[in-house]
């Protein structure tokens, strides 16, 4: 326990800097995410095939991969970027397929005559998605987005690797001095067991409020 | 009610010899020669229709013969491969504002009611004069609450669709429809989703806009709704337009075979 206090104020930090890389890239890949959705369901062919694309890449291809190629193969490209925010938006673009994905199932889940309502009042395409489609879509999925987030959090570790200071990288810096493995390690992996239950939990009580009864 | 539907009626007489030509221009609703398919199905053939201002059009015909695509390819929601739908005298645009202007124009009642499930029946009711019609909220909310009044569900206004009857939620959709301020209505199998009990209700509030002059194109079961608003009963087979008349006439003597069974299997005897 001595380790944990005498180190409280650095563990803190990285905690922080873990939270925050959720936060950020959390909302960052809803946002990204829903707009995917809606490239990926509009009448035009290329933005189909562009959100398509998009989502496969993603998903084919292992975070650790886009971290290693955004910090170090980026800069000899000549895009320079302060590590952190390198890898929020790495996190950002990744997750933002997953949520995607769990949109547009979602998306299949709105009846076909909502938006035929929508349109036979006049409402544009845009609106008829933006009003209609897309909040009853978001309201079907809150869990399989709150899962989403969940990853997003675990998945902040891996920015230790590319040198991101933050909790998983701390923790592994403050082992290499005490050599304490199993309470530092354990410690850590209760903070982030608290992140999921956090994240599990808001989820569970936003589904609630927001359900639709049919 | 008696004078205008009888006059109406007389005109609606005068017209099922088919002078719809020389009244083009005219029409609130005009379709000329239309023809779709679904692939091998030809689903309306050669259709021809005028329906005039204040005009009450009821549709029947056996299931399949192509009366909700009729009414659907009214306001584009289904395209046509030949012919020409007018809206007041203006062509169906293609997909884009000018269609969605032009849809604004036209109320449309479902089946199945579609209210948006995720937003309260006032807001169903005002979701599209603010952002269609870039009506003030406050204006729209005031007259979404006259028509809720009207449709007799005002006490509903806070409620989400789901918490509704199936009787209110068709009240609520024909409401939010007519919070368009639309040129014409058109109603497809308005009541055939509800519970025997909760007809009337509907057909109710469909008599008093009747009553009141909007132009309507219904689709519909209810014999006797179409006796009572109905200024001219069209009867579609195998899509075609095969015979229209006055409800009078068309009840009392029909002049075709099909018609003749058609209303031998709907009518109880
Ligand atoms: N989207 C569609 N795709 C293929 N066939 C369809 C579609 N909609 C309707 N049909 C077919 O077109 C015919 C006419 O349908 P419809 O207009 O719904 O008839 P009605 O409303 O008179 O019962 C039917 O045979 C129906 O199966
Ligand atoms: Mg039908």
């Amino acid at each position: 326990m001595n380790i944990l206090s005498e180190n409280l104020g650095l563990l803190l930090q990285a905690l922080g800097t873990t939270v925050m890389m959720t936060v950020v890239a959390g909302i960052g890949s809803l946002i990204l995410g829903v707009l995917v959705t809606v490239a990926r369901v509009s009448p035009i062919p290329i933005l189909r095939a562009a959100a398509f694309c998009y989502v496969q890449f993603f998903i084919n291809v292992p975070l650790l991969a886009l971290l290693l190629l955004a910090v170090f193969a980026l800069p000899d490209a000549g895009l320079i970027m302060p590590l952190t925010p390198t890898a929020i938006i790495v996190l950002t673009v990744y997750e933002a397929a997953y949520v995607a994905e769990a949109v547009r199932s979602g998306v299949n889940t709105v009846a076909v005559g909502q938006v035929e309502a929508g349109r036979a009042l006049g409402l544009s395409l845009g609106q008829s998605m933006r009003l209609v489609v897309i909040p009853q879509a978001l309201r079907a999925v809150v869990q399989p987005l709150g899962n989403v987030m969940i990853a997003l959090a675990m998945n902040t570790a891996l920015a230790a690797v590319v040198g991101v200071v933050e909790l998983t990288s701390r923790v592994n810096k403050v082992n290499l001095v005490y050599a304490q493995p199993i309470e530092i390690f354990t410690a850590a992996g209760l903070v982030y067991m608290a992140i999921a239950l956090a994240i599990g939990l808001a989820a569970g009580r936003v589904e609630r409020k927001v359900a639709i009864v049919r | 009610m008696g004078t205008r539907a009888t006059d109406e009626a007389t005109d609606a007489t005068q017209e099922r010899d088919h002078t719809a030509a020389a009244r083009t221009g005219t029409a609130m609703v005009g379709l000329e020669s239309v023809n779709k398919h679904f692939g091998d199905l030809h689903v309306l053939k050669d259709i021809s229709l005028e329906v005039q201002p204040r005009e009450v059009v009821v549709v029947v015909g056996p299931s399949g013969s192509g009366k909700s695509t009729l009414c659907r390819a009214i306001n584009r929601l289904e395209t046509i491969d030949s012919g020409e739908i007018r809206i007041d005298g203006k062509k169906l645009p293609e997909e884009g504002a000018a269609l969605a202007d032009l849809r604004a124009d036209v109320g449309m009642v479902f089946q199945s009611f579609n209210l948006f499930a995720h937003r309260t029946v006032l807001d169903n009711l005002t979701l599209a004069p603010t952002r269609v019609r870039k009506t003030k909220r406050a204006v729209a909310e005031a007259e979404a609450m006259a028509l809720l009044d009207r449709v007799g569900i005002a006490g509903k206004a806070h409620h989400l669709p789901a918490q509704l009857s199936g009787g209110q939620q068709q009240r609520a959709a024909i409401a939010r429809a007519l919070a368009m301020h639309p040129k014409v209505m058109l109603f497809d199998e308005p009541t055939s989703a509800l519970d025997p009990e909760m007809v009337g209700e509907v057909l109710e509030v469909m008599v008093s806009l009747a009553s009141e002059g909007m132009t309507m194109i219904v689709v519909t079961h209810e014999m006797g709704f179409a006796r009572r608003a109905a200024d001219r009963v069209v009867f579609m087979d195998a899509g075609q337009i095969v015979e229209q008349n006055t409800p009078a006439e068309f009840f009392d003597s029909p002049q075709t075979e099909r018609a003749r069974s058609f209303l031998a299997s709907v009518l109880p005897h």
